[in-house]
């Protein structure tokens, strides 16, 4: 912003960057595959998401596959089955894995991110997810 | 949390969540004066006063559209415990800045942890965010900005998984 000028950023305008913001991040805009999200509030954290997230860039890493967004969300209300992530497979109902550790996290990756195969002993159940 | 550098990534998904685009972090260890102090700023939507007090409110519950949550107090109370203090300054449509202060040598005083973790996890999770870290030593003082790593990579994204890894390496060793 230049000297003496106030632009005054609405809710609005706010509303409208997310909106963009959340295109970008969708599976098809992103031009991407499937989508990790895993979920990092303050319940998340302390159970040890970041570890969970630190599993996933891991096998991002050895991988390398060129079609796969990884992404955070806030606090999902289910603070009791923490740390917790979600996977979206294009055109398929996202699934949400809950009571995650880096062992279970890293075998969602192999079967189901990358093979497309739902890992369903440590699925919590098939819904929608946004990110914010 | 045990480890600071758990609330910092805490705290930074509040700005997040408050459309960031771009977060400061700003560690100082100050060992000689006997203080640690850890800043995040953000440009993102912030809060009015009565938002503030919401915020800080570890009994507040969540209104729609607001983002409230335990966060703020527990790293409050972390450092309050460790001689410590804890400020949230915050202008509507501007930005907010969280500022925790804690005695360097407090036997309560939680280790700053990970950072390199919490650095990663934010970069690698939202490329749209530009992240600056300073940390401030005896040493010397690192500084890490996001924005200027893009803006040499070009058109190759910072989440590319090998750029991630030798970012990784390059914290490792500089905040070690």
């Amino acid at each position: 912003m230049a000297d003496g000028e106030r632009k005054k950023l609405t809710v609005k305008d706010l509303e409208a960057l997310r909106e963009k913001a959340r295109e970008a991040t969708s599976l098809r805009e992103g031009g991407a595959r499937a989508k990790v999200t895993v979920h990092m509030g303050t319940c998340g954290i302390a159970s040890g998401a970041r570890d969970i997230m630190r599993a996933v860039l891991e096998e991002m890493e050895a991988k390398r596959p060129k079609d796969v967004i990884v992404t955070t969300s806030g606090c999902a209300g289910l603070c009791s089955r923490e740390p917790m992530a979600t996977v979206e497979i294009l055109d398929k109902p996202p699934v949400k894995y809950v009571d995650l550790t880096e062992e279970k996290m890293r075998r969602i990756f192999d079967e189901h991110v990358l093979q497309g195969r739902i890992v369903n002993e440590y699925a919590l159940a098939v819904g929608s997810e946004t990110t914010h | 949390m045990e480890e600071l550098s758990l609330h910092v990534l805490d705290i930074a998904q509040n700005s997040i969540l408050a459309h960031a685009a771009r977060i400061v972090i700003r560690v100082e260890e100050d060992p000689e004066n006997d203080r640690l102090t850890i800043d995040i700023e953000d440009d993102g939507a912030g809060m009015k006063e009565e938002e503030v007090r919401w915020a800080l409110d570890p009994f507040s519950t969540s209104r729609p559209g607001k983002r409230v949550g335990l966060g703020l107090p527990l790293f409050g109370e972390a450092a309050r415990s460790a001689g410590g203090g804890f400020e949230v300054r915050s202008r509507l449509g501007r930005g907010t800045t969280v500022r925790a202060w804690f005695v360097y040598s407090h036997p309560d005083r939680q280790p700053l942890g990970r950072m390199t973790d919490t650095l990663l996890a934010l970069i690698a999770s939202r490329p749209d965010v530009d992240l600056r870290y300073e940390h401030v030593r005896p040493d010397g003082e690192f500084i890490l900005d996001t924005s200027d790593l893009k803006r040499e990579l070009g058109d190759r994204p910072i989440t590319d998984p090998e750029i991630l890894s030798a970012l990784r390496r390059a914290l490792n060793a500089a905040l070690e």
